[in-house]
């Protein structure tokens, strides 16, 4: 075996690069993880105590109120979210209701912003100066309606991506034989259509929970004095700096993620199922009492989901709101509102930037290892692994293992906490996964004997990666680069315990502003964000249609 | 038709050619507890053109796939000019490959899919254009070059996979399945441009094919497979004439199977009726089968007369040139065979389904197996 791999120089050299991709991944998300689950059953001076902490956990009101807090709203946010998606996707799949495309654009803009934009929304609107307080009757939108309201809106893009696949995948015959057999349009629905989306209904539900239980910036913003498991942590670690309570409160996090990891891979093989090659894409036919029913539900979503990004932006121009509605570029002076001022924003697009250009090179070159080279196949395995891992752990969870691996003492990295270099490793580990099975998609798609063929001509094969691969998989690299920026740009949760004093972010010093009263200022940074992640995605939809499309002639018949 | 009688054994009558140009010893290859290569011994002429032929899951991939390199062998050696290159990677071992599915750098235009190879072997760019061109030329492609290979029928885009593989020059040319993706006729014209580009060249050739049409009318020598093991090698006349076992007769041509009891004298009993062979080296008592091509049934006139048998026609079959019957003995022990009728025989005197005829089986058609085992 060694024999024979001296004298195979490229089998050498992709045994070493997988073994270094192996041991990048173990850094960046094993040892990470590690670090939360060996500190979840230490006490304060790093001694092993087993399920001490947890005992202590349960015995504390406080905390146990928030842990069932967190675990109603979340399947609260989930049973409403899943129903309003999943009419609005029937919409954009199943009726030939007009601007179904810009309609499925609009739904998507949450995805562009920080989650906490909508809970900024509405405070301007129902908070203690919103112009339409009246309509809770008294209520607060302080606590858990606002937090609700939040989530819906945060996590409808989520949810209806997932719905939007599932329905796609129908298959057309299905509905012409259930039309042969003269079934009502009813029932039809109950026993073609609805069982077709179940798993991606399913699917929706665990993600919208996942999502939900797991976030940090809405319940901040709009909370108030109602806690869930995710300020815990927060308050636990910054606040407390009781790391092991916080490490408690991210394995208790990471429980229903995981869950929801483990349905999500069942329900994908279910689906997969579902759909045999022979399957004919389903044609919906003109139906006009549908189509405008089904218009105007999307109207009223889409421009809530519209309204709720609206408001902040537009109240981001506002003077004073709600007594002098003047505009004004005051609200973007960040230097009067925060110490860091504009350097968040630029030190936001910094780690975008690196995020992108570092992940997308690591994690497309380390999906080509593992995808398309032959040596060391166990160690491959091992690093796919691990490549998908980051999908099960929630951006907070994350956040704190990094806390933890970087602050122990025998840490050598020590050095790095609170540099950018240790917010760009968590980025780029957090959204691993989506990343990585994007580039292994593509990379499956090219023919699996180009490799064999360098090999006959006496290429290596980094030189056919080079020539051949990288270039015909420019669309899927640049897809995977706009979505490491967009989210390394929006993300809050898993950087909050991370940053330094000269490495503060745009989403950070979004909530350290809404924190201070500066609601106005906090809602002028969450603009540049979207206006930022917006205008990159916008860039590159127009890269892809003008520059590549020249490049990429080769494609044309 | 390629003409078979110009070198069946190369390098009897040309000068000293290496008849070991590549051997293959023992060779096995596991998959977990399925073996899908079991203990191969072969070898091969310099310059000659073999095809491994067999059903799929037969192991003709997996082998090539080894003397390649591409898929290590569990155990055993392969000799490629009197070197070991058993655990040599593939770039060390001086070969060009085609694929069924192409592989072509999509990409890449014509000439640098060709140049792919050339370019790494440092050569200076005025070298590279001529020999490019020439290969071009070779596969009939010269205005081709600037193409991408989306633009290209798959015909061409196989030639250009061919002009690849040879730009090199390597010492042995890989082809696995490589028209199996084509539509009939063009599946036609490139077998035969293969087959003389291959003469022109001398460039030793093994070709993995699943269809035995063409493997008869492109090999020098064929390789049949099954299971992971060799049935026979033989030139094509030796696999379709005289097939070693019941699978190559089966798989080379079309051959129906008679079973039967050795008795002396070489006579054969099917069921209450004797026929005379001519290989009987089996004891008497023995079960065997009788192997028989279904052109080689005439249809005579009377009986009387050995292996003359009264049949039936119970259904007829149109296949262009000639009709394939199928016959039947009702009385004494059941009997099915298949008979070819030539069309203009056909014409002379039209048969119908119900239509009682002779049928003859000569001595010299009948071949015998060894009774299968496990059906």
């Amino acid at each position: 075996m060694f024999a024979s791999l001296r004298r195979d120089r490229e089998a050498l050299v992709a045994s070493l690069l997988v073994g270094v991709l192996a041991l990048i991944l173990l850094l960046l998300i094993a040892i990470p993880l590690w670090s939360l689950l060996s500190k979840a059953v230490q006490n304060g001076q790093g001694a092993f105590i087993g399920l001490g902490n947890f005992e202590r956990y349960f015995a504390t009101p406080a905390l146990v109120r928030s842990l069932w807090n967190s675990i109603w709203l979340s399947a609260l946010v989930a049973l409403i979210v899943v129903p309003l998606a999943f009419i609005y996707a029937y919409a954009l799949t199943r009726s030939l209701m007009p601007a179904r495309g810009l309609f499925m654009a609009l739904a998507l803009t949450p995805i562009f912003a920080p989650s906490l934009l909508s809970a900024i929304s509405l405070i301007y609107v129902f908070g203690n100066q919103g112009f339409l307080k009246s309509w809770l009757m008294g209520g607060t939108i302080y606590g858990p309606i606002g937090i609700i309201l939040a989530e819906v809106v945060y996590c409808f893009p989520h949810a209806l991506m997932i719905i939007v696949t599932a329905l796609r995948l129908a298959d057309g015959r299905l509905y012409e034989v259930a039309e042969a057999l003269g079934t009502s349009k009813p029932r039809v629905f109950f026993t073609v259509t609805l069982p077709g989306a179940r798993y991606g209904m399913i699917s929706a539900a665990f993600v919208v929970f996942t999502l939900v239980i797991t976030d940090f910036g809405i319940p901040k913003v709009i909370g108030g004095q109602f806690n869930v498991l995710a300020t815990d942590a927060y308050k636990q670690i910054v606040g407390q700096q009781n790391f092991e309570m916080g490490a408690v409160v991210g394995l208790i996090l990471l429980a229903p993620a995981i869950l929801a990891f483990v349905v999500d891979r069942q329900v994908q093989k279910k689906q997969v199922a579902l759909l045999s090659a022979r399957a004919v894409p389903y044609q919906p036919k003109p139906n006009a009492k549908r189509d405008w029913a089904l218009l105007i539900y999307c109207l009223v979503v889409g421009g809530i989901l519209l309204a709720m990004l609206g408001v902040a932006i537009w109240a981001s121009f506002i003077r004073y709101w709600p007594y002098n509605l003047s505009y004004t570029l005051n609200n973007y002076q960040f230097d009067n509102f925060d110490p860091q001022g504009w350097n968040a924003y630029l030190t936001s697009l910094k780690m975008g930037a690196a995020t992108a250009i570092i992940g997308t090179a690591l994690i497309f070159t380390g999906a080509y290892l593992i995808e398309k080279t032959k040596p060391a196949p166990a160690l491959r395995g091992f690093a796919h692994f691990l490549a998908m891992l980051p999908m099960a752990v929630p951006g907070l969870v994350l956040g704190l293992g990094y806390v933890f691996f970087v602050n122990a003492p025998w840490n050598p990295l020590g050095v790095f906490y609170g540099t950018l270099t240790v917010l760009v490793a968590n980025s780029i580990a957090h959204f691993y996964t989506v990343a990585h099975i994007t580039a292994v998609t593509a990379l499956k798609q090219i023919d699996g004997e180009f490799e064999s063929v360098s090999a006959s001509l006496k290429v290596p094969f980094w030189t056919t990666f080079r020539r051949v691969t990288v270039p015909i998989s420019m669309p899927a690299i640049l897809d995977i680069a706009v979505y490491m920026f967009v989210n390394a740009l929006t993300t809050v949760s898993a950087v909050i315990f991370l940053y330094g004093p000269s490495t503060k972010l745009a989403s950070i010093a979004i909530v350290h502003m809404d924190e201070a009263g500066a609601v106005a200022a906090a809602a002028a940074m969450a603009t540049c964000i979207v206006v930022t992640a917006m205008g990159v995605k916008l860039l590159h939809l127009l890269l892809d249609r003008l520059v590549f499309a020249k490049l990429q002639a080769w494609r044309k018949r | 038709m390629p003409d078979m009688s110009v070198s069946i054994v190369p390098g009897t009558e040309k000068r000293a050619k290496d008849s070991r140009f590549l051997s293959v010893r023992n060779l096995t290859k596991a998959f977990g507890a399925f073996l899908a290569l079991k203990d191969i011994d072969l070898d091969i002429a310099e310059g000659e053109f073999v095809c491994f032929l067999g059903p799929s899951g037969c192991g003709k991939t997996t082998l090539l796939r080894a003397i390649a390199g591409l898929d290590r062998q569990t155990s055993g050696t392969i000799m490629l000019r009197g070197r070991d290159v058993s655990h040599a990677p593939p770039s060390a071992r001086d070969f060009g490959i085609v694929f069924q599915s192409y592989a072509l750098f999509p990409n890449l235009s014509v000439a640098d899919n060709i140049g792919y190879g050339l370019v790494n072997e440092k050569r200076a760019r005025p070298e590279i254009e001529r020999r490019v061109a020439e290969l071009l030329a070779l596969v009939g492609l010269p205005e081709q070059a600037s193409k991408y290979p989306a633009q290209l029928s798959g015909g061409q885009q196989q030639r250009v996979a061919l002009a690849r593989a040879l730009a090199t020059s390597p010492g042995l040319l890989l082809l696995d399945e490589p028209l199996s993706a084509l539509d009939a006729r063009v599946r036609l014209r490139l077998r035969e441009e293969i087959r003389s580009l291959q003469r022109r060249l001398g460039v030793t050739t093994i070709m993995v094919t699943h269809d035995q049409e063409e493997a008869l009318s492109m090999a020098e020598r064929i390789v049949v497979m099954n299971h992971g093991v060799i049935e026979q090698v033989g030139t094509p006349e030796e696999v379709y004439a005289w097939p070693q076992t019941a699978f190559v007769a089966d798989f080379v041509g079309r051959m129906t199977f008679l079973s039967g009891v050795m008795s002396e004298g070489g006579i054969v009993d099917i069921g209450s009726h004797p026929l005379r062979v001519q290989s009987a080296n089996l004891p008497p008592g023995a079960t065997v089968e009788v192997g028989l091509r279904p052109e080689a049934v005439r249809l005579v006139a009377a009986l009387g007369g050995e292996n003359r048998l009264a049949m039936r026609i119970e259904a007829l079959e149109y296949l262009g040139s000639f009709v394939r019957a199928t016959l039947a003995v009702r009385a004494g022990s059941p009997l099915t065979l298949l008979a070819d009728i030539p069309f203009n025989r056909m014409q002379d005197q039209p048969l119908k389904p119900g239509d009682h005829v002779v049928a003859h089986l000569p001595a010299e058609a009948l071949r015998l197996f060894p009774a299968r085992t496990g059906g």
